[in-house]
């Protein structure tokens, strides 16, 4: 058992401790889940401790066969790309455990313990080596979110939790179609064995093929990234979850959609994701600014933070399809950084919620005088998700402009415009929020930042200054990865598929 | 033909499990005279112990396989494999019978000889080897069945559904019948074998209309017994008006049983002529699939809900028959495994939940089902996650194989909109997820007593099943894998 295998047990173990514990003992099941959540995070920062950044191979692999016929293995790694990303969701989930503490009172077993179950499915998404295991993973992620949104959500929680699985469902059907027919051919699921057939020419799929696979995986992880025009479920599941619920969809699950493009649909499906990058571009621009657009005009202060998700997730996918080695660094890097900034600005609405009751921002003024630390804390975290130099979202988001100028500069001219759209959205609802006139409503009911609250949202802070001011400690190992992704779309179109490279170009001189 | 007139020691082992069934439906008979009203749970008991000793015996029978009675039973596998799976349907449903018969007051030792005999009819169809062996079988089993539909006597519904069940049920067979007719003035033959073996070489292979009609008129008899589209207009119907215990029954036991024999038909005797009959295959089920899955969309009860659903899984096993191979065949019976686990579950809860007279069958009733009783509620979410087809349960792995079965057959467009349905069919599972978890309790929740012991018995088991097929589907897999390279 290595330390990835510990640590995608714990929060099953957790789990399924928190079944048994009885359902009155409201206390000792807080304390549990966050122990457990605790343990699986030290857990994973043994990982990041141990992993070797100058290693091109996946690492703390576990292979191990689960089913004999179809062959399917529980085979799980680590590279560049995954080891932030479980990072990730094992340092939101106690932060989750935390901001829950007080505000869950009904059924709190149940939620703390899917919670973890939730953690358990992220961590396994990211670590699956197999395309069936990735699958399984997958799913499992969806029924805790399920839950989560729909038991202790908001007023219309039913209607999108049924939207959220449905679209989810309707679309990982799909990808559960390509992954078969990949199967078939390549009479296995391991995905660096699939990889390996495609790159020695053993596996071959026709152009016609190739399209019909990657639409098949493309559309599964765009429903979940999610992609202009199927972004429609996300604004309903953000307001609607609780706050937990909304950071770990926002902060990771979002992240599932973006993970998958580049792990699977690049590498396995290069020429028609070459051949396919310019309109998807397109809706990733599209997405960039329709979303900051609609942010701005968002009476709701989740929805809007719901909309800034859908435009800052526009950057990562532009990055991603600008195929060049500073776009998906810093795709990568703001995957990473989205999971902390908007992670905590869901956190911060969820404190302003807790305290007036009501996430409509007119509802709201002069929260800075009642609340000062709130106010500095969300100052902070506003400021790195517009791109303030010095925190975290400055160097993505000026690796993606770089890369995909590279690629085409008319797509950074478009995608800037959504840089300064989002300077402008989080500053009127920063303005509309903590300055001005202070309501007796406000003045009564805000107070300062508890000692709980400031040990949930302060890693977030830190992080975010970390990431900003030295890149190095996580670049690295990131570039390792897309590096070697880069090299496998080309390496496989050299081969392969010719015609569709060569549309790219035309599509490029237009 | 060789004809043995003194069958020998081994071939009775070989009959052992109907044996038994038969032996202990016939004593309970007698017994419910002798006893009257008196010591009501001595049947269940006894009906228990008999299909415990049955299935041991299927089991043994299992140890020697061979034919037997001059080979119109034949003991494989597969016939194992299906044998385990009605008598094991039985065994849950008896266990969810006990509180049900005592709450409408009707526990009678006739109740349960009726169950045995089905459970002993279905035996008999999925381990023989003859068309009037399979004919026989289908009858003890149906008959049996229209009985079981109308156990409840003062109930209409449930007359309806017997009355309904009974005169489509015997169109059924009566088409059935005339294409075991055609069949043998074409080949001479009833075994299945010889057919396979005529229709390949012999001069039945010139004359491939007659033949079509005959696979067809099967066909058609066959789809209406697993009430595969367009066939299946009568299962909601039923599975409504029956009582639920018999209901769950109904969509498990005599459906296994029907695609076992259709498995064995058409894999085996009209296995020569797959290419003709698999577009008719692959119709029916993109049919029974769709229709089953958009009229389930607006059920507000229960029973016809999971009726409708049963509709749209046959529509999945018969995605694997259109397979027409060794793979699929092994889906479809890894599939019907999971399938009767997960429905006769689900059915248990609402048997549970439905309350004296079954008043509380709506969708709606569900209502707080996880504050009252998280328990149940958790078990009855496993059911339906399998249902819907979430991994780590037996429905996922099962829909997994059918699907990656027609992918390999090439049938690429059936596998896409059958799996698009399974997402339609994942809204209308939800909805009872969503009325469980998420709403006030209701009236029928509010005065839910606690699970008896023998409910309990028929949740957990299955729920465990359906998690074990999910987790660990190689075992079974494996053994239907096994089982269905004997059939041919």
């Amino acid at each position: 058992m290595n330390p990835l295998d510990i640590v995608l047990a714990i929060p099953l173990v957790g789990f399924l401790v928190m079944l048994l514990v009885p359902r009155s003992a409201e206390k000792m099941i807080r304390l549990i889940s966050l122990g457990f959540s605790l343990v699986a995070f030290i857990a994973s920062l043994g990982l990041a401790i141990g992993f070797q950044t100058g290693l091109a191979a996946e690492q703390f692999s576990t292979d191990v066969v689960w089913i004999y016929s179809p062959n399917i293995h529980y085979h799980v790694s680590l590279d560049g790309l995954s080891l932030w990303l479980i990072i990730l969701t094992t340092l939101l989930t106690p932060i989750c455990i935390l901001i829950s503490w007080q505000s869950i009172k009904a059924r709190s077993k149940e939620f703390f313990a899917f919670l973890l179950l939730l953690e358990f499915g992220l961590t396994g998404v990211f670590a699956a080596q197999d395309l069936f295991l990735f699958y399984v993973f997958w799913e499992i992620s969806l029924v805790p979110m399920y839950f989560l949104i729909g038991i202790w959500g908001h007023e219309r929680r039913i209607y999108a939790a049924v939207k959220f699985f449905l679209y989810t469902m309707a679309a990982s059907v799909l990808m559960l179609t390509g992954i078969i027919y990949v199967y078939n051919h390549a009479h296995t699921f391991n995905y660096s064995d699939i990889l390996a057939m495609l790159g020695n020419g053993r596996l071959h799929f026709n152009n016609t093929e190739q399209i019909l696979l990657f639409l098949a995986f493309f559309v599964a992880f765009a429903v979940k990234v999610p992609i202009f025009p199927l972004h429609t479920w996300l604004p309903d599941a953000h307001v609607e979850a609780p706050t937990a619920g909304s950071v770990m969809l926002a902060s990771v699950m979002l992240k599932m959609g973006t993970y998958g493009l580049l792990r699977f649909c690049l590498p396995m499906f290069p020429g028609a994701a070459r051949a396919c990058a310019p309109w998807i571009v397109v809706l990733a621009i599209i997405g960039i600014i329709y979303g900051a657009l609609v942010a701005m005009v968002q009476p709701n202060m989740k929805k809007l933070v719901a909309y800034s998700s859908v435009s800052h997730l526009g950057f990562v996918v532009l990055g991603i399809f600008s195929f060049t080695q500073m776009g998906m660094d810093g795709a990568v890097y703001q995957m990473l950084n989205h999971g902390i900034s908007t992670g905590a600005l869901f956190v911060l609405v969820g404190y302003l919620y807790e305290r007036r009751h009501s996430l409509a921002i007119a509802d709201y003024g002069g929260v800075a005088t009642p609340a000062p630390w709130l106010s500095t804390v969300f100052m902070i975290t506003m400021l790195a998700s517009i791109g303030l130099p010095l925190l975290n979202n400055f160097i993505g988001e000026f690796l993606v402009l770089q890369g995909s100028a590279q690629a085409n500069f008319h797509w950074t001219i478009f995608a800037t415009i959504g840089v300064i759209l989002s300077a402008c959205y989080m500053l009127w609802l920063y303005q509309r929020v903590f300055y001005g006139e202070t309501p007796d409503e406000v003045r009564h009911h805000i107070f300062d930042l508890k000692p709980r609250e400031w040990v949930a949202i302060l890693p977030l802070i830190a992080m975010m200054v970390w990431m900003g001011v030295y890149s190095q400690s996580f670049l690295p190992a990131v570039r390792r990865t897309t590096a070697h992704i880069l090299d496998q779309t080309q390496v496989n179109v050299q081969f392969q598929v010719k015609a569709p490279a060569s549309r790219v170009e035309v599509a490029h001189a237009r | 033909m060789p004809v043995n007139f003194a069958p020998g020691a081994v071939e009775y082992l070989r009959f052992l499990p109907e044996i038994i069934l038969i032996a202990a439906g016939t004593l309970l008979m007698v017994l419910d005279v002798i006893l009257r009203k008196q010591a009501q749970e001595i049947y269940g008991h006894l009906s228990i112990a008999a299909l415990v000793a049955a299935l041991l015996g299927a089991l043994w029978a299992n140890s020697s396989p061979g034919p037997a009675f001059s080979g119109i039973l034949i003991v494989d596998g597969f016939a194992t494999f299906f044998r385990v799976l009605v008598i094991g349907v039985g065994i849950l449903t008896v266990l969810s019978s006990y509180r049900f018969l005592r709450r409408e007051g009707a526990e009678a030792g006739e109740y349960h000889a009726l169950l045995l005999f089905s459970v002993a009819g279905q035996c008999v169809m999925v381990s023989s080897n003859e068309l009037i062996m399979i004919f026989i079988g289908l009858e003890i089993s149906s008959i049996s069945s229209y009985v079981l539909a109308g156990y409840l006597r003062d109930d209409k519904r449930a007359n309806e559904a017997a009355l309904k069940y009974f005169l489509l049920g015997s169109f059924a067979t009566a088409f059935f019948l005339y294409g075991v007719a055609v069949v043998y003035g074409m080949t001479g033959t009833t075994y299945l074998n010889a057919i396979q073996a005529a229709l390949s070489s012999g001069p039945a292979a010139s004359a491939p209309v007659f033949i079509g009609v005959a696979a067809a008129l099967m066909f058609v008899g066959l789809a209406f017994k697993v009430s595969g589209a367009p066939f299946q207009v009568w299962a909601p119907d039923v599975y409504q008006g029956a009582p639920t215990p018999v209901a769950a029954f109904l969509s498990a036991a005599p459906k296994a049983a029907a695609f076992a024999i259709f498995l064995r038909i058409f894999m085996t005797a009209f296995e020569p002529i797959a290419r003709e009959w698999y577009p008719l295959v692959w119709i029916s089920a993109l049919l029974s699939m769709t229709i089953g899955n958009f009229a389930a969309l607006t059920q507000s009860n229960i029973k016809r809900l999971l009726g409708y659903s049963s509709i749209a899984n046959a529509g999945y096993v018969l995605v694997a028959l259109a397979a027409r191979s060794q793979v699929g065949t092994a889906a479809a019976m890894f599939y019907l495994a999971a399938y009767a686990l997960m429905n006769v579950g689900a059915f248990a809860v609402v048997a549970h939940l439905s309350g004296k007279g079954e008043r509380f069958l709506s969708v709606d009733d569900f209502a707080g089902l996880g504050t009252r009783q998280p328990i149940t509620a958790a078990l009855l979410s496993i059911f339906l996650l399998s249902l819907i087809g979430v991994p780590l349960t037996g429905g996922f792995f099962g829909k997994f194989y059918i699907f990656k079965a027609a992918l390999d057959s090439h049938l690429v467009w059936l596998t896409v909109l059958g799996l698009l349905n399974s997402a339609v069919a994942a809204y209308y599972y939800l909805r009872i997820l969503v009325v469980m978890y998420m709403r006030e309790p209701s009236a029928a929740t509010a005065e839910l007593e606690p699970l008896p012991f023998g409910l309990r018995a028929a949740l957990v088991i299955p729920a465990l099943g359906t998690l074990f097929l999910g987790i660990f589907p190689a075992w079974v897999l494996d053994f239907a894998g096994k089982s269905s390279l004997l059939l041919r």
